[in-house]
């Protein structure tokens, strides 16, 4: 286990490594100078480059990514172009929402999925099967945005049962927070639910084939007793795999989801920050949410360990 | 999730009664037929030209000469949907080409060398790509040289490329062991010619499917990007951008959200039910109902 935790944390700091030089590479060679883009057309070329020195970009591109990196490692992202705040500070706010909803709708999407994928698996081809089948199918189909607006057009707008977008803070409330980002995280979680469920119930299938389930019912294990005991950890390799692989979905998900709700979170945070060319945000929020990605993606393979022990042999 | 090659059991005649006698297939390519119809056509012909504004007749609820009513500026929905149709096929068909025509060789590449250090390094460059979405590719894109269709490609595209290295590594790897391929090799062909004549025509079919369910992924991104103003950009019409400027009127012109939304739906529905019925019939092993 030591062996492969080690080798894995090896892999996922060499990819955040990369991927930072890949963000900060990217964003540097943009076209235009952040400095004459804020002070406008008429600026002096002093006070441009005084402007340039206290954004800290006249320093040269290596030692200045040194000193990216080694801010975003201390918490100090840099101060916004546009607003001249702390960019920890505006990315903290907002993360306040973002990550509450991504984990919302992660929820949601298992609440709905494992019992849908159960059920499909254990009842195949009656019309459950059917059912779940059919409807995950549509879930995959529907674009989340377009299911966002109709779910504001019935539940906002018509029924008045939320509000069609907005977020009062979580100082309103828990349960107040939680409603307002329902619609949002259902919106979210349909597509991803479906994928869900139509993993679980193909994996649980495959393992409901297998020898050792016969011999559990042999023994005179129920039908449920076999399906939690041995069914279900075995069918769960390959569903852990992809709701690791959908908390990236939905991180980047609830960007577009975000801008339907107006909810103030890091997607409309970095949509401003692009209309306002105030990149050094675009940079750090990038960065943040990959590296959300990449540690999720690592504890996705640490839980397989703990799923399959067989694995932690493995390096 | 396939990591073996596709099985090929049916004779040259037993493919078109398979094709014919799938239910999915069917569906899938009527649905995705009238899309593309409708884009191929909207090149010579559409009922009303999609630039011009007629304020008078503005939001109009669908009518006999307005089959699908007109937005906000007047113009006719169905037109712009079927116009519509034509940027969201081809970003998603050039990006599915350029994850195609990049991910393929590295997939073929890494599985040849399999374990050397080429393959390391696809892998791994594939994991980084994986860590990032297509849409926080999009935005990097877009903060770097502005929003556009062209730059919507691009950012899908280099989203496919991984998945595209990813299915063909795994698929290439089971088929070196195979004694075909142990005798090309005792024959003295090279890894390349190996690759290109006997790996890659056994994974045609896979890749096909695959091309597929990535082709309806990248219309619903494509969608996705327009709508928060990522790719087409007007006056070109998109399905995504229509749904971004009916957001507002949709208390008091829903229909202005239901044609775009359910054209998006129906043309995702449509392929994914043909890439369904195309995996049913190359792999008989899956036609049991575990799709």
């Amino acid at each position: 286990m030591g062996r492969y935790f080690l080798k894995r944390l090896l892999s996922l700091t060499l990819s955040l490594v990369v991927a930072s030089v890949v963000i900060f590479v990217a964003i540097e060679v943009v076209p235009g100078d952040p400095a004459s883009y804020m002070l406008g057309i008429n600026a002096q070329p002093d006070t441009v480059a005084a402007l340039r020195q206290e954004l800290g970009l006249d320093v040269a591109a290596v030692p200045r990514y040194f000193n990216w990196i080694s801010g975003l490692v201390r918490g100090d992202f840099g101060t916004s172009y546009t607003y001249r705040t702390p960019v920890a500070d505006m990315i903290g706010e907002r993360m306040w929402v973002s990550l509450p909803l991504a984990l919302f709708a992660l929820t949601l999407s298992t609440l709905i999925a494992f019992p849908a994928g159960i059920l499909a698996a254990t009842r195949r081809g009656s019309i459950w099967d059917v059912m779940v089948m059919g409807i995950t199918q549509l879930g995959i189909a529907i674009p989340n945005f377009w299911f966002a607006m109709l779910m504001v057009l019935v539940f906002a707008i018509n029924l008045r049962w939320f509000s069609a977008g907005g977020f009062p803070g979580w100082d309103t409330g828990l349960l107040v927070g939680l409603k307002a980002l329902l619609l949002p995280a259902i919106s979210l979680a349909l597509p991803q639910a479906s994928i869900l469920a139509r993993v679980m119930r193909s994996a649980l299938l495959d393992t409901l084939d297998e020898d050792f389930i016969r011999t559990a019912r042999a023994k005179g294990l129920s039908v449920g007793q076999t399906l939690r005991r041995h069914a279900l950890r075995n069918a769960m390799i390959p569903v852990l795999t992809i709701i690791g692989l959908q908390f990236s979905f939905l991180l980047a998900g609830a960007i577009i989801i975000e801008n339907v709700f107006f909810l103030p979170g890091l997607g409309r945070l970095v949509f401003q920050s692009i209309s306002q060319r105030d990149l050094i945000v675009v940079e750090s929020v990038v960065m943040l949410l990959v590296f959300a990605v990449v540690v999720v993606n690592f504890a996705v393979d640490m839980a397989y360990g703990a799923v399959d022990p067989r694995l932690r042999g493995r390096s | 999730m396939v990591d073996q090659p596709m099985q090929q059991e049916h004779a040259p005649g037993g493919w078109l009664r398979a094709a014919l006698s799938s239910r999915n297939l069917l569906l899938g390519l009527a649905l995705s037929l009238v899309f593309v119809g409708a884009a191929l056509l909207s090149f010579l012909w559409t009922p009303f030209d999609v630039t011009k504004l007629d304020i008078p007749n503005k939001l109009m609820t669908p009518s006999a000469t307005h089959w699908f009513g007109t937005d906000h500026f007047g113009r006719d929905i169905f037109s712009m949907i079927m116009v519509g149709a034509r940027t969201s096929i081809a970003v998603a068909l050039v990006a599915v080409s350029i994850g195609m025509a990049l991910g393929v060789p590295l997939g073929l590449a890494a599985a040849a060398r399999s374990g050397g250090w080429l393959d390391e390094i696809i892998m791994r460059a594939n994991d980084l790509v994986f860590a990032f979405p297509a849409l926080l590719i999009a935005i990097m894109i877009t903060a770097i040289f502005g929003p556009s269709a062209l730059n919507a490609i691009i950012a899908i595209g280099i989203f496919n490329v991984p998945v595209f290295a990813r299915i063909t590594r795994g698929s290439a790897l089971a088929l070196w062991g195979r004694d075909y391929v142990l005798s090309a090799r005792v024959s003295g062909k090279g890894a390349v010619r190996i690759s290109a004549e006997h790996i890659l025509p056994n994974i045609a079919n896979l890749l096909i499917v695959q091309g597929t369910i990535q082709f309806s992924l990248g219309i619903l991104a494509e969608a996705g990007l327009s709508y928060v103003g990522l790719g087409a950009q007007p006056p070109i019409p998109s399905w995504g951008r229509m749904l971004a400027d009916s957001q507002t009127m949709i208390s008091f012109a829903p229909h202005l959200a239901m044609f775009p939304g359910f054209s998006i739906l129906f043309t995702v529905l449509g392929l994914n039910l043909m890439g369904d019925g195309l995996r049913d019939i190359f792999d008989p092993r899956i036609r049991r109902g575990r799709g």
